[in-house]
């Protein structure tokens, strides 16, 4: 299972979810995590140790409950904390209790620390404020992006279009149906009211047209060939490949231009015969740089030792259901997310591949070809 | 990653074994039943108690013989400490064998061998060797007294110790109710055994009952500790002293019987008040209370109401007893969240099954969930059991899809009472259901018999009926039909034992047991409101016979409208006649005015409790016949047409389905005792007075043969 910030009481998901599934003591589980990329890794490893055959049927997915980020204590209050519980004795006791000083009680914001690069230090909102620049993304184009994945996913739950998405039940029995972060009422005017959330007060990425911070899980169930024999089961779809990359953090947006492609080359694959993509909306300002950067000859020669440009995405093929940045960017599940919805998507549309692809903070890209069976 | 081959590591070294010491069998000792002295190599004993042929430990003439003989070779060779222990894995020691005391009818023939067994028990506490309990599981009744005779007690935290005596009409009878008050507070002491309830490890630590608590693993050590003194009791030696004098006995006594008398009339149950009494006019001294005990439990146990709830004991272990040989049900799914779905699926899940719980609405869904979340939590609300609350919650799966069917074992039907509804819900299951699955109804007024049409296997399809509110009527009528396959019946008794039910086996037939014999006593009491008795009256003319709960608050409690359609559907279905439903009632109903739930019925109730009037007049003798009669007529019709194949049956189910005064012992345990030839002919005279429903049924005629 992936999972970027498991809860204290929890440390490995992946094992304590198998054992409370009721899954036999004797099978193994484990927790994988490589940033937004730990979801997609989870399907990559458990797709990777069924095809070298160690396995035969894998549970794989992520989890993520940003909500639940801890407010930390900074280094010095933790150090002060142990000399008090150490000391022994009512005058060492004493002594320790004087060392305190009122900044200890300041917490240090764990998510927002989670969300910033330590090598470059720049926060994934700031990496997209690049892109924006490096690729000449106005505040109206990312804005567009937005409304347009907020209408898609809007209208993908009016019709019944995420149908792998479950009911979920509080223990106070709130009921949790669809994703409430949805704003069907969206325009390029709305969202103009915003201000710059990471970069004020010039920038172009806002609240409105990034990614939300949310809480979300998915599993899925991979089967060797032989397991769906056995089992009687009705496979979705097949994984044929998938490829991860890796770039300088600081524009850490374009990973799915360098983790996607080669799934392309290598299989001798056009644009055309990509019937669906999915690719993570962190940001749209991100997620139109990957589309620009396509469709750039320099770029393509450049980076991804292409011939010419590879084309311009038919974006109606492009997260056709609305994505991260109306449904939420659980960080560690978002990998599985869209993974399981492309194959969905793929059903409906009657489409025979299609791709999945995200970037990752820190500098990398994950991708996955998809065959609908 | 093949699957691992971990499965069962822990139980293939023997994981769960229980610590009974390293030592080898003493020489020059008897050879016994129920003991084995075993002896280390510093001396320790270890006293393991382990009767043959029994799979749990209970106290019994011939277990307290051999410990004599086994204390007296004790006394002889002085061990340097001696530990008692029960090899049995279910724990300690559950109680005395209550079969000794079935039928017991001479109360001095009882306080002989009462006596012996405080000889014994005396013989082991004054011991020159320091003697230490060691309690897992249950150690209850007898079994406490056994530990309390020791001088310290270790307890396993999965430990319950208490004294239930009190729900047999009894109380502690070889010495408990002096060594208790004696070690704890007395008064926490009286409350353990005027409610029956037990102390786990924690709270009988706190107490002072134990004197440590500690696992498997350190056992050994603590043991140890024990006897070298190490290890220090916690006593409130100050509260005893204070209640060693007369006058704070009496004060607290009084209070006792106040609290006990609201809990239960001292006249239907002698037990809380004897304990009182007797504790509060001996406390003050170990020996006089230990005398005074041993009369004040026999005479109890020679009374009616021991000796029926003696019978019920039995009764709910008869029906409640699990078929091994039975398809086990581990995979419940449950149709339809409402008010009775959702409450089997959560009591199933709080039983340890995994259930999968479906509904179209997602709104009722999260309801139940809500109502079970609430239950989870009431049972598990200290706060050392937040990973049992967590694994509660796991086990309980909403299942809107319907998902679950395929792999459960047990399916039940609990939709609104529709029977198109029903047979179309069937028709999409059953091509799901795997081998073996058993198909069962919550319904209470659809026919089996008609809900079987069109079902493949109608033979896997049995009723399972429910009474309400589910986590607290123990009782479920398992109802069979007449193509009913005798493995599925099985399996559903099975299934009613395995999540803590008795399981009362019926024919298919309107109103099947319970209902049917409770309309009539609820009908004759709204018949009375029209002869303008009050509804207190009423109501009090059946809690002084012994019911729980008079028959206008049981209507307003069920609801008005189901009785409503429960009166309808029995006068439609039952040739004998029933009263008919006043048209106030239909007005009511209309009205919205359906009980406690609307808040108001035939009572007005404020926080679920209804709101009765003082002062109202008394009931007379025949108000009571009147109402309770009717119902034992009604029993008797159920036993004529084979609805039920015993009267042991028909009274388990009216005092775990409908509260029947447990203290009478049932229905016709009651109606026997007081005369088959009386009731019939009590009866014909409420027949001349008040109509042809009185009439006894022909039945009667061969119960009185």
């Amino acid at each position: 299972m992936g999972c970027v910030n498991p809860i204290a009481d929890e440390i490995n998901p992946g094992r304590v979810a198998a054992l409370r599934l009721g899954i036999d003591e004797s099978v193994p589980g484990w927790t994988v995590q490589r940033n937004c990329g730990s979801g997609m890794q989870s399907i990559d490893v458990g797709f990777r140790y069924i095809e070298q055959g160690q396995a035969d049927l894998i549970l794989a997915g992520g989890t993520e409950a940003l909500s639940y980020t801890p407010l930390l204590f900074n280094h010095n209050a933790v150090e002060w904390y142990s000399r008090l519980v150490m000391a022994r004795g009512l005058l060492r006791r004493l002594e320790a209790m004087a060392g305190f000083r009122l900044g200890f009680l300041k917490p240090v914001i764990g998510l927002e620390r989670g969300l910033t690069d330590p090598v470059v230090e720049l926060n994934m909102g700031q990496t997209a404020e690049v892109l924006a620049f490096l690729f000449s993304i106005s505040r109206q184009e990312a804005d567009q992006y937005a409304v347009e994945s907020q209408l898609r996913l809007a209208r993908a739950q009016a019709e019944g279009s995420l149908g792998e998405i479950e009911p979920m039940f509080g223990r106070d029995g709130t009921l949790y149906d669809h994703d409430d972060g949805v704003r069907p009422d969206s325009s390029v005017e709305s969202l103009a009211k915003l201000h710059p959330a990471f970069e004020r007060p010039f920038g172009k990425v806002t609240a409105g047209n990034s990614s939300q911070i949310t809480d979300g899980a998915c599993w899925v169930i991979l089967a060797s060939e032989a397991a769906v024999e056995q089992h009687g089961l009705t496979p979705l779809a097949r994984i044929v490949d998938s490829r991860w990359a890796a770039l300088d953090p600081r524009i850490m947006g374009l990973g799915p231009t360098l983790a996607a492609t080669p799934l392309l080359t290598d299989h001798g694959l056009a644009l055309d015969d990509i019937g669906a993509w999915e690719i993570n909306e962190a940001f749209a300002a991100q997620l139109i740089a990957c589309l620009k950067a396509w469709a750039d000859a320099d770029y393509c020669r450049k980076v991804l030792h292409l011939d010419g440009a590879l084309g311009n995405l038919d974006r109606a093929r492009v997260n056709v259901d609305g994505g991260a940045i109306g449904l939420g960017h659980p960080v560690g599940t978002t990998g599985a997310r869209i993974v399981l919805h492309l194959v969905h998507a793929l059903r409906r549309l009657k489409a025979k591949r299609g791709i999945a692809s995200e970037c990752i903070g820190g500098g990398q890209g994950g991708a996955m070809l998809i065959e609908a069976m | 990653m093949k699957t691992g081959t971990g499965t069962g590591v822990l139980s293939a070294i023997d994981g769960n074994r229980l610590e009974l010491g390293h030592g080898q069998p003493v020489t020059g000792g008897g050879v016994y039943r129920c003991w084995r002295r075993l002896r280390e190599a510093d001396g320790i004993e270890w006293l393991i108690l382990d009767q043959t042929d029994a799979s749990t430990n209970r106290i019994e003439p011939s277990m307290l013989e051999e410990l004599d003989a086994v204390l007296a070779e004790i006394e002889r060779d002085r061990p340097p400490g001696l530990v008692i222990r029960s090899a049995k894995r279910n724990g300690f020691v559950a109680g005395a064998d209550i079969a000794q005391f079935r039928g017991v009818g001479d109360a001095g023939a009882m306080a002989s061998v009462l006596g012996r067994g405080h000889a014994v028990f005396d013989r082991l506490a004054a011991l020159p060797v320091p003697a230490v309990a060691v309690v897992h599981g249950f150690c209850l009744g007898g079994g406490l007294e056994l530990a309390l005779a020791c001088r310290r007690r270790i307890a396993l935290p999965d430990a319950s110790l208490g004294f239930p005596e009190v729900q047999l009409g009894l109380h502690p009878g070889l010495g408990g109710t002096a060594r208790l008050t004696r070690l704890i507070d007395p008064l926490d002491a009286m409350s353990m055994m005027l409610t029956g309830r037990p102390k786990n490890a924690r709270a009988a630590l706190r107490a002072g009952l134990v004197d440590a608590v500690t696992e498997e693993r350190h056992v050994a050590a603590a043991v140890r500790a024990a006897i070298s003194g190490a290890l220090k009791p916690r006593r409130p030696w100050f509260k005893t002293v204070a209640f060693n004098t007369l006058p704070v006995r009496r004060l607290a006594g009084s209070r006792m019987r106040a609290a006990a008398q609201k809990r239960a009339r001292p006249e239907h149950y002698p037990a809380p008040a004897a304990l009182i009494d007797l504790w509060e006019k001996h406390g003050g001294g170990e020996s006089a209370l230990k005398a005074a005990e041993i009369p004040s439990f026999s005479n109890l146990l020679v009374g009616e109401t021991a000796q029926n709830l003696i019978r019920i004991f039995f009764l709910r272990q008869a029906m409640g007893k699990a078929d091994k040989s039975a398809h086990a049900v581990r995979h419940v799914h449950v149709i339809g969240a409402g008010a009775m779905g959702g409450d089997i699926a959560a009591w199933c899940a709080y039983k340890g099954l995994r259930v999968t719980l479906a509904d179209m609405s997602l709104k009722a869904l999260g309801g139940a969930m809500k109502r079970a979340g609430d239950l989870f939590a009431y049972h598990y609300r200290d706060r050392h059991d937040r990973a049992k609350l967590r694994d509660a919650f796991d086990r309980l799966i909403p299942d809107p899809k319907g998902v679950g069917v395929g792999g459960a074992d047990l399916i039940i039907e609990a939709v609104p009472e529709n029977l198109d509804l029903k047979r179309k819900i069937f028709a999409g299951l059953e091509p799901k259901m795997k081998p073996g699955a058993i198909l069962a109804t919550n319904t209470s007024s659809i026919r089996i018999e008609d809900l079987r049409q069109g079902l493949q296997h109608p033979e896997r399809l049995v009723g399972i009926h429910f009474f309400n509110p589910v986590s607290r009527m123990p009782l479920i009528e398992v109802v069979s039909h007449d193509q009913a396959a005798p493995e599925a019946l099985a399996s559903a008794r099975a299934f009613a034992a395995r999540i803590d039910r008795v399981a009362a086996p019926v024919k298919s037939a309107p109103g099947f047991l319970v209902n049917r014999t409770l309309m009539p006593y609820l009908l004759e009491a709204l018949l009375m409101i029209d002869e303008k008795v009050a509804p207190e009256t009423i109501d009090q003319a059946a809690e002084r016979f012994g019911m729980p709960m008079g028959p206008i608050e049981l209507a307003d409690h069920v609801g008005l409208d189901i009785c409503l359609d429960v009166a309808r559907v029995l006068s439609q279905g039952l040739s004998e006649p029933l009263p008919k439903p006043p048209d106030w009632l239909e007005a009511k109903v209309k009205n919205g005015e359906l009980g406690r739930k609307t808040g108001k019925g035939i009572y007005d109730y404020k926080g679920g409790k209804p709101q009765k009037k003082p002062g109202q007049p008394a009931p007379d003798a025949e108000m009571t016949d009147r109402l309770i009669l009717p119902l034992l007529n009604a029993c008797v019709a159920c036993l004529r047409e084979g609805v039920v194949a015993d009267e042991d049956t028909v009274d388990g189910a009216l005092v775990f389905g409908a509260g029947f005064a447990p203290f009478r012992g049932g229905p016709l345990r009651y109606a026997r005792k007081r005369g088959i030839a009386e009731v019939t002919q009590a009866l014909e005279g409420l027949a001349a007075k008040h109509g042809e429903r009185f009439k006894p049924d022909a039945f009667w005629q061969k119960l009185g043969a």
